[in-house]
């Protein structure tokens, strides 16, 4: 594909500047920039053939089956989008008064309760994503324990099968990492968590169901013995679809939490964002809340600062034009749709997983995800886990989250969500069962896979080792 | 109610007897008893004609002024509609971070451009993917130059209260000191060096600072330079179509709130942190990079590259936590920068510069003063007699959106491209007319 500077050229032009009805200023010549700027130059036609190609070598939930595990890529419904781009809402700017904003307030205030209703917490919408509310989340732990005169609690309890930003996360916030080892299911080791588990134990992460899609059966034990060294729960939303409307963290004895409005509720990801990961917390914690949040004062919607908020995480309120979509999905959804489309989704991952038994099998149920290890296909043919999820592009098939978790050999994690019909899976199942039958007779087929994307597979390690970051200009 | 789940009765039956189940509620039997929710406390779904009727009647509940005089940190500027339409594109929208490099080619140039365009604004070597706004990209522009011995950051006064917040929030608050002002309304280049000593890691400015003062922020990059601190520059981007570029102002990183690069006021966001460095940091940088290469057959081929700074690899030694960034808004920016061009962008920095002094001289006719001598892009305080409350009110009654109040007489005052002489002229008539 021409790059945007290939399609330029000296003197075309797209943007007609309005023309200046003030005397021009001339600024003091000392703080004028001498450097030359190079932006490309292209006509309005060029700008739109180009951002067509572009998106045509683009892949959407729009454009196909996109069951990457962890990542709840569910349908974007096109109302949110046409809520989101209301004018009423586009064009507001930040710092309006907020009598003249009470619409934007009164929706934050209601999707805080609507969130509040699925999960038991309460939230602050600020952060942008769902390692930012991770960030937030922890910090309200490390503020709580330091508000109690208690500074020795700086380690969080991790599990090795835990997503990347968990332990990320607590690094950035200060704390002291200690991983714990997973069964071989990815459930908590509950004697390795009782020997990690001390007076210098801030909390304990987890996401639950957990990274290899179970429900972890014994929470409830978990929950008590975190509890009882003092220590806080912190629940990772990025698995909230599974159970949304079924089970709430609060009641699950988790104390703080973050969402991912990207994944469970619909709102799309944009290439890697905008997200939005609101993060929530029972009652005992609310004052230490990013600020600000919206209140209720009679009839009017208010901003608040909690009383021991950690402060702000991000500039203004958040990703707001994200919170209305999330808020469009929930009205529209409502308690049943809610409670329907966690269990669709868990019947999607159950059903996919029960058609994929010929290649893979697992005992027992999983819920809105699972993993399988490509290990015996390794052993036997050499085709690998990569190899198999390049081999489903040719088939316009997004592959699933590759060799994550760690725990788990030549994995691949497969997360259907509940948008996507039986036909749908039926086909995906057939795929995926013909290319591992294809690596008993032509592997090398596989191993070369894909033939039919845009490029064939890219050298990463020289991408790495020799970094080009931007266009270089003067080669053109 | 719409649930967007495509099954039939039929095939969920199918579905259930595949498992060997006979309800929907058996699916959820590994979770225990005390944990479910008896009844999820939510309004039952409404039609999309429904929903569509309220969320509207929820937006026009926002008050919304055909003229903007109001930035401090949140800028109104005009939108091609080549930027707003394409932007929708949903392969774009739908999308996620592009993992599958055969899959998302068009993903990973649009962000490779978009590096590419944020190099050349900045002046700098090499740009990350996006960071969530301007103010968490200057925190974590922070990170990359703490070490060991050094982890002291000095701010600008005129920093923005908001990205002071921030750092405060991320940082130490005992590492962040404050420099000291000066009679123009800037950092006090004599009283800083003082600041600086061998535990100073970085200082952070804003260009143009919060009161719209143009900092001397060359002579900052060299004071810095001199002591071994890191310069780390927050501009706006429109300001650098005619002000010194981070480069040539010796800056070691740039940041940047890049919401108005073709991003709408949207209430506070989605915005765009945008960040970029030198060569040296860039192992340092946070978040997505993208970087050219060539596929098995030798062709050109984009990846997301160096991500053995990130997360999903390093775990606690990442660079930092950051998953999701602002990839759309980024693609949006750098749509911007194309249909604008090096000419567009300049035209705007000028209108935004010579509008804002035309209302500045109007002003300053009305009695009005100037709190600040320094030289001013298209922000100003003023000073006057008048409350500012009422003043605002009187705009406001002509759907104006008067400058920010900071005090019962000053008032933050933003203008840009969006208005004519003839707008900035009804400006004053009202505040003549109605307060004067």
């Amino acid at each position: 594909m021409l790059t945007i500077y290939q399609r330029s050229k000296i003197g075309a032009k797209s943007f007609e500047a309005p023309f200046i009805t003030v005397p021009k200023y001339a600024l003091d010549d000392k703080y004028l920039g001498k450097e030359e700027t190079i932006l490309p130059s292209v006509s309005e036609i060029d700008i739109v053939r180009h951002y067509t190609k572009l998106s045509q070598n683009a892949f959407g939930v729009d454009n196909g089956f996109y069951p990457l595990g962890s990542c709840t890529m569910k349908y974007n419904p096109k109302l949110n989008e046409i809520t989101a781009s209301l004018d009423g809402f586009t064009s507001v700017h930040p710092l309006q008064e907020e009598k003249s904003v009470q619409g934007c307030l009164c929706l934050m205030y209601e999707l805080s309760q609507q969130l509040k209703a699925i999960t038991g917490m309460n939230f602050s919408l600020q952060p942008a994503a769902g390692a930012h509310g991770e960030l937030a989340g922890l910090m309200i732990m490390k503020a709580y324990h330091e508000s109690r005169n208690d500074f020795k609690r700086t380690k969080i309890i991790i599990p090795n099968s835990a997503h990347g930003t968990n332990p990320a996360s607590a690094a950035l916030a200060g704390m002291e990492i200690i991983n714990i080892p997973s069964l071989d299911d990815g459930s908590v080791d509950i004697i390795a968590l009782k020997n990690a588990c001390g007076d210098d134990t801030a909390g304990f992460m987890l996401t639950n169901p957990n990274t290899l899609g179970l429900f972890e059966e014994k929470i409830m034990e978990i929950n008590k013995i975190v509890h009882k060294c003092g220590g806080l729960m912190y629940y990772d939303g990025a698995n909230l679809n599974a159970i949304m409307g079924i089970a709430r963290p609060l009641d699950m004895g988790f104390d703080i939490m973050h969402i991912n409005l990207h994944k469970t509720f619909s709102t799309p990801h944009g290439g890697g964002g905008p997200g939005s990961g609101p993060v929530g917390c029972a009652d005992f914690l609310q004052q230490f809340l990013p600020s600000p949040i919206v209140i209720k004062e009679n009839d009017n919607y208010i901003f608040h600062k909690p009383s021991k908020s950690i402060g702000k995480v991000k500039n203004f309120y958040g990703n707001f034009l994200v919170m209305v979509k999330a808020y469009t999905y929930i009205l529209t959804l409502g308690a049943e749709g809610i409670v329907g489309a966690a269990q669709k989704a868990v019947l999607n991952a159950n059903y996919l997983k029960e058609k994929l038994r010929e290649i893979y099998y697992t005992k027992g149920s999983c819920m809105h995800e699972f993993v399988l290890s490509m290990q015996k296909v390794k052993e036997d043919t050499k085709v690998t886990a990569l190899d198999i999820a390049k081999a489903m592009i040719d088939k316009n098939i997004h592959p699933p989250t590759m060799y994550f978790p760690a725990i788990v050999q030549e994995a691949l994690m497969f997360e259907p969500t509940e948008t996507e019909s039986k036909t749908t899976l039926d086909n995906a199942a057939k795929v995926i069962i013909d290319i591992v039958k294809k690596a008993y007779v032509s592997a090398d087929e596989l191993h070369s896979a894909p033939k039919k994307a845009y490029i064939t597979r890219p050298d990463e390690t020289l991408a790495a080792r020799n970094p080009k970051l931007r266009i270089d200009l003067a080669k053109g | 109610m719409s649930t967007y789940t495509p099954h039939t009765q039929k095939e969920v039956q199918e579905m259930l007897k595949e498992l060997n189940l006979t309800s929907l509620h058996e699916l959820y039997k590994p979770i225990p008893k005390e944990c479910l929710l008896q009844k999820l406390d939510l309004p039952s779904g409404l039609s999309q004609f429904e929903v569509e009727k309220m969320v509207k009647s929820l937006a026009q509940k926002n008050r919304l002024y055909p003229i903007i005089l109001r930035g401090a940190g949140a800028y109104h500027h005009y939108i091609p509609p080549v930027v707003r339409e394409m932007s929708k594109r949903s392969e774009f929208v739908t999308a996620y971070t592009p993992y599958q490099a055969e899959m998302s080619q068009g993903i990973l140039q649009s962000i490779f451009e978009y590096q590419t365009m944020i190099c050349e604004l900045t002046g700098l070597d090499v740009s990350n993917a996006s960071h969530y706004d301007g103010a968490t990209a200057a925190a974590e522009a922070y990170f990359m130059c703490k070490d060991k011995k050094r982890s002291k950051l000095i701010v600008s006064p005129f920093i923005k209260e908001s990205t002071l917040e921030v750092l405060q929030t991320y940082i130490n608050n005992s590492d962040i000191v404050v420099a000291p002002q000066n009679d123009f309304g800037k950092i006090d280049l004599e009283k800083l060096t003082k600041l600086f000593d061998d535990t100073t890691a970085a200082i952070y400015i804003e260009q143009p600072a919060k009161n719209g003062v143009i900092e001397d922020a060359k002579k900052v990059g060299e004071l810095a330079k001199d002591y071994g601190v890191k310069f780390i520059m927050g501009v706006y981007p429109i300001a650098m179509g005619l002000i010194k570029k981070p480069s040539e102002c010796l800056a070691d990183i740039a940041v940047g709130e890049g919401q108005s690069l073709g991003l709408n006021l949207a209430f506070g966001g989605p915005y765009l942190g945008f960040m970029a460095t030198k060569t040296a940091l860039q192992r340092k940088l946070p978040g997505r990079i993208v970087g050219e290469t060539v596929d098995a057959k030798g062709s050109k081929a984009y990846v997301l590259t160096l991500q053995a700074r990130e997360q999903h690899i390093r775990r606690e030694k990442a660079s930092s936590n950051i998953c999701s960034n602002q990839a759309h808004c980024a693609l949006t920016a750098a749509m911007y920068l194309a249909t604008m061009g090096q000419k567009g962008l300049k035209d705007v920095a000028l209108a935004c510069v010579s509008n804002a002094h035309y209302l500045k001289d109007q002003l300053l006719s009305l009695g009005f003063s100037l709190k600040y001598k320094g030289e001013f892009f298209n922000e100003f305080v003023t000073v006057s007699d008048i409350d500012s409350k009422m003043l605002l009110y009187e705009l406001e009654k002509n759907d104006i959106l008067g400058g920010l109040p900071l005090s019962s007489k000053e008032i933050l005052w933003c203008v840009t491209e969006t208005v004519t002489r003839k707008d900035l002229d009804r400006v004053v008539e009202i505040i003549k007319g109605g307060v004067c």
